[in-house]
């Protein structure tokens, strides 16, 4: 065990602010922001509910270099309103994906961190989610990679899930989280017999990052380090697959496969068991290497499509 | 939501040249400040926008000791803040004042 | 002629009712119910073991149900009251007085129940004194205890969690009384004998496994920057300063980020061999980093935590442990420990006020005192040396013959100047009086008292109450740390700069300490999966704690 060290490259993701991801992923003193906190494009919905603004809205957006080659970068601030979408949030975010269709950068990356849309403005951020995912596969089929890293404690759920989705590639460290609905939402509706959001490992087994890793649910596992997560883009954007009709029926099929494979799981261990993992019990619990070592053993986890 | 705002002369004007800087996030007892290399060098002026109410007194005094101690001639300072406490005040102000020296 | 056996011939008869429900000593979880109400006589003193911990569930659900008609008006001497079955006994009429020490969960409805007259109260106690008066005038006539296994002679293994269960024991069963245990599971021969089988009569096999809390859990993900900075403070300004090898830590996260903190700042500091090597402590895991660098000789523990028994079991030579290699805990032996053994308390709380009274209180709980009130005082009946004590005592007294002088235990309170939603820690007034009163308490109920506090230590600054010669310095040096609560700003500036210059109150520039230096980045473990990996595995956090 090392210890406590204060090294940039060793900044752990999930602790980092947005601002602070960026600036430690990107190649150093790259990074030039659009429409900064100075330019105060804040929420106007906000005060209507006597809540508290953010200067950026909780998204720092802008351009930068990853190894000498141009990006476009997104990254959501999880601990503002649970990194949600609002309207200024999402106009941010969106904005910069459809100037990535004229500016045609090496990749556009984004680092989810959302809980999903702010109820405060909810249609405004429903529709940003639309928006986004159309963007990015009019980007996809332009050839411009869009990677989604995913690492922060809010994790990538509600629309920030269906947007994921739709990237060409994902990188997920272990306390990343990809899903749509929350463990709270499941819960509420379905009871805690179905889905007890308080078992914290119950939720990290079910939507935590080593269960999509090893489903291919995400492309990459990232160790909780800003460095790692770089390393995994690097790896991402040289490997990102086509967009075309090939893959999206492949990516079809392959649900429908998962359905009839695992629907009558009733938890992950029990899909991993299937997916010929050894020793799914001991899979929370494996070092990062231990698990590639596992990851890379599993068939399912390799795959263009998701 | 409260708007308060304070106006200092300062002694001297904060060293440095970084034009502006930001830091923490507007969270709960936690907030965001940004500071602005924009009024003239004996001048600091800072608003704050905060959603708990009837704590004036509070933030006047914890101002006021930051300006005394960091000198931040010519920033105009702007504060959203979550709920945060005094110190969490002070230890983010003492930081932005630290990013804009650099 | 004198009749000088009637407890025993009592006892006699309770076991002889007993036995009808119970084959040998062993009665099933469904016949709990009548075996109570065969022993248990209207008036009987009762200890329903309910520890800091470790609950006798099965068995406080079989009391709060027996018959008000048969079993009534007990007189419950019990330390902790923790499950709602441990106030239903009140509302039933099954018991009526009540002596105990520690409520946390509870402390709402009890007050409520005091106001309303439905508990005629004995008195609040800390551990050590409940304890006492069990051998004095609170012994028990039947106590009611939990263990994780048994035989059918009745010798108990209770694990890990042994806590109060041998103090209760020993003073029931020694004195004419009769003791029923609740274990998990029967078993042919139990791991070790931590209650011999002649002191327990009867043996119920639980519906379940009793009930532990994890109380001394903090995720080190939840610490601040402002409670970093303390933590420095502490370590550099208090446990470098007076050479602070022997202690005990109060269970906030203030005192964690200080845990947290040894094998980086410390180690920094050069101070790694030379203070928090011995320990009166619960296996806190934000030790484990600590322990794992080497810092840690030895820790006696009060009582044990859920998850960390696999780590115990792999450092025997850190942790008391049985022959079965599980940790022995002893809550009696541990507050002893800490009252006399350690030179050094440090808690939080929650409020303070001008002469240094402290107290856990708010207007509508009565949380009692548990052990804070034993390990936060100076014990005047201290007669051994240290350097740590001797150099307290004199900054306490600085005249008179030196062998005539008194050490003193450094008494430490650990407090950010606001608490959760903007409530000030320091006050002109404590709620505990308040209480006091509408509750009818002849004692406020004062955690740890003014004239024990030696020193207060707030992300503003440290005051050391030793140095202080009168009550208005002390009242200016606790308004000197206060920071921007009322009582803070209210201080007199220059009073308080003349103390700071005789080093009465230190700022973090006093100790070479810069305020933004403090960072998260400084604790040994920022999530409780760091703490797993510094145990290599070996601590098992409850799944609440985990996010993998």
């Amino acid at each position: 065990m090392s210890p406590a060290s204060t090294d940039p490259q060793a900044l752990s993701w999930y602790e980092a602010s947005a601002r602070q991801r960026v600036a430690a992923l990107a190649d150093p003193g790259s990074f030039r922001e659009f429409l900064g906190p100075t330019e105060r494009v804040t929420s106007p919905h906000l005060p209507l509910f006597d809540l508290p603004r953010a200067f950026d809205d909780g998204i720092v957006v802008g351009r930068a270099t990853l190894d000498g080659k141009p990006v476009l970068v997104a990254a959501q601030e999880g601990r503002f309103m649970g990194g949600a979408f609002g309207e200024v949030h999402g106009a941010k975010l969106i904005g910069l994906l459809r100037a990535a269709l004229d500016v045609r950068p090496a990749a556009v990356l984004i680092l989810f961190d959302t809980g999903g849309v702010r109820l405060q403005e909810a249609n405004a951020g429903e529709t940003a989610i639309a928006e986004a995912m159309r963007a990015i596969a009019d980007l996809r089929a332009a050839g411009v990679p869009v990677i989604g890293l995913i690492g922060g404690r809010a994790g990538a759920y509600g629309g920030g899930g269906l947007i994921a989705g739709t990237c060409s590639r994902l990188a997920v460290s272990e306390g990343g989280r990809i899903s749509v609905s929350g463990p709270e939402v499941i819960e509420t509706n379905k009871g805690a017999e179905e889905f007890d959001s308080r078992d914290r490992a119950l939720v990290w087994r079910t939507m935590g990052g080593k269960h999509r890793r090893l489903i291919g649910g995400a492309d990459a596992f990232a160790d909780d380090t800003v460095a790692a997560f770089r390393a995994a883009a690097l790896d991402l954007i040289a490997r990102a697959p086509a967009f075309d009709l090939a893959t999206l029926e492949a990516e079809q099929a392959r649900l429908e496969a998962r359905i009839a494979r695992f629907g009558d799981c009733r938890d992950a261990t029990e899909i991993w068991a299937r997916l010929g993992v050894n020793d799914p019990e001991a899979v929370p619990a494996m070092t990062t290497a231990a698990f590639d070592e596992t990851a890379a053993r599993v068939e399912e986890a390799h795959h263009d499509a998701r | 939501m409260e708007s308060l705002t304070f106006r200092h002369t300062t002694r001297k004007p904060l060293p440095g040249a970084v034009q502006s800087a930001i830091t923490g996030v507007v969270a709960s007892g936690n907030l965001e400040v940004l500071l602005e290399r924009v009024l003239p060098p004996d001048a600091c002026e800072v608003s704050i926008e905060t959603p708990v109410t009837g704590y004036a007194a509070v933030w006047e005094a914890v101002v006021a000791d930051f300006v005394a101690r960091a000198q931040p001639g010519g920033l105009r300072i702007s504060i959203n803040d979550g709920g945060a406490r005094p110190d969490t005040v002070s230890l983010r102000l003492l930081q932005g004042a630290r990013l804009m020296e650099a | 002629m004198t009749d000088w056996r009637s407890e025993a011939r009592l006892r006699d008869e309770r076991l002889a009712a007993g036995r009808a429900h119970a084959a040998g000593k062993v009665v099933p979880a469904g016949a709990a119910i009548d075996l109570l109400e065969a022993i248990l006589r209207p008036g009987d003193r009762v200890c329903l073991e309910g520890d800091n911990q470790k609950q006798a569930d099965c068995l406080a659900r079989a009391l709060a149900a027996c018959d008000p008609a048969r079993v009534h008006d007990l007189h419950m001497v019990q330390s902790g009251i923790v499950l709602p079955e441990h106030l239903d006994v009140f509302e039933t009429g099954v018991a009526r007085r009540l002596d105990y020490s520690y409520s946390g969960p509870q402390g709402g409805r009890i007050a409520k129940m005091l106001y309303g007259g439905q508990i005629q109260l004995g008195a609040v106690h800390t551990y050590l004194e409940l304890f006492a008066r069990y051998f004095v005038d609170l012994t028990p006539n039947v106590a009611l205890i939990a263990g994780v296994s048994a035989d059918r002679d009745g010798n108990l293994y209770t694990g890990p969690n042994t806590e109060d269960t041998p103090t209760v024991v020993e003073a029931t069963a020694f004195k004419n009384g009769v003791v029923v245990a609740q274990v998990n599971q029967i078993v042919d021969t139990v791991p070790r004998v931590d209650i011999p089988g002649d002191r327990v009569d009867f043996v119920v096999e639980a519906d379940r496994p009793f009930y532990v809390e994890p109380l001394f859990t903090r995720d080190p993900a939840a610490m601040t920057e402002t409670q970093v900075l303390m933590a420095m403070m502490a370590i550099k300004g208090i446990y470098a300063e007076y050479g602070i090898a022997r202690l005990n830590h109060g269970i906030g996260f203030g005192t964690a980020a200080i845990e947290l903190l040894l094998p980086t700042y410390g180690e920094r500091l050069g101070l790694k061999g030379k203070i928090a090597t011995h320990w009166a402590l619960n296996p806190h895991p934000t030790l484990i980093p600590a322990i794992e660098s080497g810092w840690v000789k030895q820790v006696h523990c009060f009582g044990s935590e859920v998850g960390m028994d696999r780590y115990i079991r792999a450092r025997p030579d850190v942790f008391f442990t049985g022959a079965d290699g599980s940790l022995r805990s002893n809550r009696a032996f541990c507050q002893t420990a800490g009252l006399y053994a350690c030179d050094l308390f440090i808690g939080s709380t929650l409020q303070i006020d001008l002469m240094g009274h402290s107290s856990t209180v708010t207007r509508d709980r009565v949380a009692g005192f548990g052990g804070a009130p034993n390990m936060g005082s100076d014990p005047h009946g201290r007669r051994h040396p240290s350097d740590t004590w001797m150099k307290a005592g004199r900054e306490a007294q600085t005249v008179g013959d030196p062998l005539l002088m008194r050490g003193r235990k450094l008494v430490v309170q650990l407090v950010e100047t606001f608490g959760d939603k903007l409530v000030p820690t320091f006050v002109e007034r404590l709620d505990a009086m308040e209480l006091a009163k509408k509750t009818g308490l002849e004692l406020a109920p004062v955690m740890v008292y003014g004239d024990d506090v030696t020193h207060i230590v707030t992300e503003e600054g440290i005051a050391n109450l030793l140095l202080c010669r009168d009550a208005d310095e002390r009242e200016q040096a606790i308004r000197g740390v206060a920071g921007y609560t009322e009582i803070g700003r209210g201080r007199d500036r220059a009073k308080v700069e003349e103390l700071r210059s005789r080093g009465i109150v230190r700022r973090p520039e006093d100790l070479g300490i810069e305020p933004l230096d403090a960072d998260r980045a400084l604790l040994a473990a920022k999530s409780i999966k760091d703490l797993v990996h510094w145990s290599g595995g070996l601590y098992d956090p409850p799944a609440k704690f985990r996010n993998w």
